[in-house]
């Protein structure tokens, strides 16, 4: 641990996955530039095998300076490399604040990067300000979303933060920014490697992913079986958007888990919900209720789901679901 | 094999009241139980034990209440509890609770696997479970969806990522996360809560853990929540009336308004 006097500079973990940045990552990029003082740098800290053509882009999207750190064992996401090179990185430049993607990756490695350097951690973070003296203050949803709460963390360095996707909005590439770009000495580190990846399977196919897309299109117990989901699935590609579940359609085993949005599913807050079919319990509102725009198109007038719905529609979502399709599609074209 | 399932007792609903005032959640007189990501890990280990003879035991850290959602595991098929419980711990954060589980599970004997759920229904941080696993110097792999196998020192797994999953393994003893799709857990059966009432827990506080005060509840603890708000209300929604064509023709329109398509 280093002294709060001696930290500076705003960190981002700029996460890739198969050579491409993480939405999220440029998401906090360009947050942190918001968040920087005068005095103050943007790092991204890029970690990968053979990603350095991706510093310019971390660059134009708002940082100063990129760390590249480039090793074979950091080719795809594991917890022990990535700890073990970020901790080692963090204790050798000592930054005020890292940010970290609340993603599959980030949710893993922050708790145990700031347990290393016994520090503190502010998880899943909707909103990220600072402030003069406490530095770095999160806003965190607690208790499915009822609850927000705030943390600081006074005098521990680095002030640790996971942010949800979209939180912050993706900043547009800036071609005439300068920066620094360094490469990290990893030489004579001891790094361990004790998970072994043995496969990747990606099940979406290419869909868009739930955190990540503007709009979802989610179908409940109204969908009333599997293969009546070709119906929000349509509508879902005609917004170049992404399917969601409720529990209900999911535990009757209609769609898959990785579908579904709630308190024990994902929470996503796109710029459009549309909930067909879907009465709206409290385990789903925790996981959509930060949406901009929720649609609700439910048979039942008295569905709670009406009670949080920007635009609600009564009426049958066999119906009007392939309408609003038809329309949508006219709309893109 | 010998499994360790951490558990957290959480109020039964997230419904809960805010003490403006008092600046902190209400939760006092909600019903408690044992935190629902938590089932799943408990579930996942009382699966182990009967396809191949392990023993489970279960810890908790929190106030001696706690004690009943550790006989509710032991009624559901796990074989030992463990209480840690001290007013010393109270105000603890994620981090802090982590490291007073580490040297709850180190005293309470060895083990091959360690075994929490993905996060917990009230505060939903998902730190502790990387956290443990950094304190206890252990590999880990969060969010499990299932368990391909497992025998003496070796473990592989699906681990769910945010476009599929991966398969992973490693060596035991590890920590892993589990997330709901890896099962469906049982409910605790009414002769196991007989039994269950006659099992003694240990309870174990600061003192018997040995842990550095310097590092556990509120002045131990690297965050401080200095605020608790109800999130802002959501502006009153409008509802659509007409013939579904005029409907749909309404919200398209209204959606083209708000720039979102």
């Amino acid at each position: 641990m280093y002294a709060k006097a001696e930290a500076k500079n705003i960190w981002v973990l700029a996460e890739q996955r198969n050579g491409k940045v993480a939405n999220v990552a440029l998401e906090a990029i360009g947050l942190s530039r918001k968040l920087a003082s005068s005095s103050q740098e943007v790092w991204a800290i890029l970690l990968g095998q053979g990603v350095g053509r991706l510093a310019e882009s971390l660059i134009q999207a708002g940082a100063d300076v990129v760390v590249v750190a480039d090793d074979p064992r950091l080719q795809a996401f594991r917890d022990d490399p990535y700890v073990d090179i970020l901790a080692h990185l963090v204790e050798k430049h000592k930054p005020a604040a890292l940010i970290i993607g609340a993603n599959s990756a980030g949710r893993s490695l922050a708790p145990r990067l700031a347990t290393r350097l016994r520090t503190g951690l502010a998880a899943d973070c909707v909103e990220l300000v600072w402030d003069a003296n406490d530095g770095l203050v999160a806003t965190r949803p607690m208790y499915g979303g009822n609850v927000l709460a705030t943390i600081v963390c006074p005098e521990a360095r680095p002030q640790i933060a996971t942010i949800r996707p979209k939180a912050a909005p993706r900043p547009a590439p800036d071609s005439s920014r300068k920066g620094r770009i360094e490469t990290a000495d990893l030489s004579g580190l001891q790094i361990r490697d004790r998970v072994k990846l043995l496969e990747v399977v990606e099940t979406g196919g290419g869909q868009v992913k739930l955190e990540e897309a503007d709009v979802i299109v989610s179908g409940g117990r109204g969908m009333g079986g599997p293969e009546k989901f070709a119906v929000t699935k349509a509508l879902a590609e005609a917004f170049k958007g992404a399917m969601g579940a409720s529990r209900a359609a999911v535990d009757a085993g209609w769609i898959p888990y990785a579908h579904q949005v709630g308190q024990t599913g994902k929470t996503v807050s796109p710029k459009v919900y549309i909930a067909c079919g879907i009465s709206g319990a409290i385990q789903h509102l925790a996981g959509m209720k930060s949406s901009e725009i929720i649609v609700a198109i439910n048979k039942n007038p008295d569905a709670p789901i009406f009670k949080v719905a920007t635009f609600g529609i009564v009426g049958d979502l066999f119906e009007i679901v392939p309408l609003l399709t038809e329309a949508v599609k006219k709309e893109a074209n | 094999m010998r499994i360790v399932v951490s558990i957290k007792q959480v109020p039964e609903t997230t419904e809960v009241r805010i003490d403006q005032a008092g600046n902190r959640v209400d939760t006092e007189g909600l019903t408690r139980i044992i935190n629902p990501y938590d089932t799943y890990a408990l579930e996942e280990a009382i699966r182990i034990k009967e396809t191949s003879g392990a023993t489970v035991a279960v810890i908790t850290a929190g106030p001696q209440k706690a004690d009943e959602s550790l006989r509710e595991a032991l009624a559901t098929g796990a074989d030992e509890g463990f209480l840690l419980c001290d007013k010393a711990f109270e105000g603890s954060d994620p981090m802090a609770a982590a490291y007073i589980l580490a040297r709850g599970i180190e005293k309470c004997g060895p083990y091959d696997l360690v075994i929490c759920g993905r996060q917990a229904m009230d505060g939903a941080s998902g730190q502790v479970g990387p956290s443990l696993a950094e304190e206890l110097g252990l590999p880990m792999i969060s969010f499990v969806r299932k368990i391909e196998e497992l025998k003496d020192g070796y473990i592989r797994v699906q681990r769910m990522t945010d476009e599929g999953y991966e398969v992973l393994e490693g060596p035991l003893p590890m920590v892993i996360t589990v997330v709901k799709e890896i099962n469906e857990p049982r409910l605790a059966s009414l002769k196991g809560l007989m039994k269950a009432k006659r099992v003694t827990i240990p309870v174990w506080a600061a003192a018997d853990l040995g842990v550095d005060s310097s590092r556990i509840g509120p002045a131990g603890s690297p965050t401080k929540v200095t605020k608790v708000s109800p999130p802002p209300p959501r502006g009153g929604g409008e509802m659509i009336q007409g013939t579904p064509d005029e409907q749909v023709k309404t919200l398209v329109a209204k959606l083209k308004a708000a720039k979102v398509l």
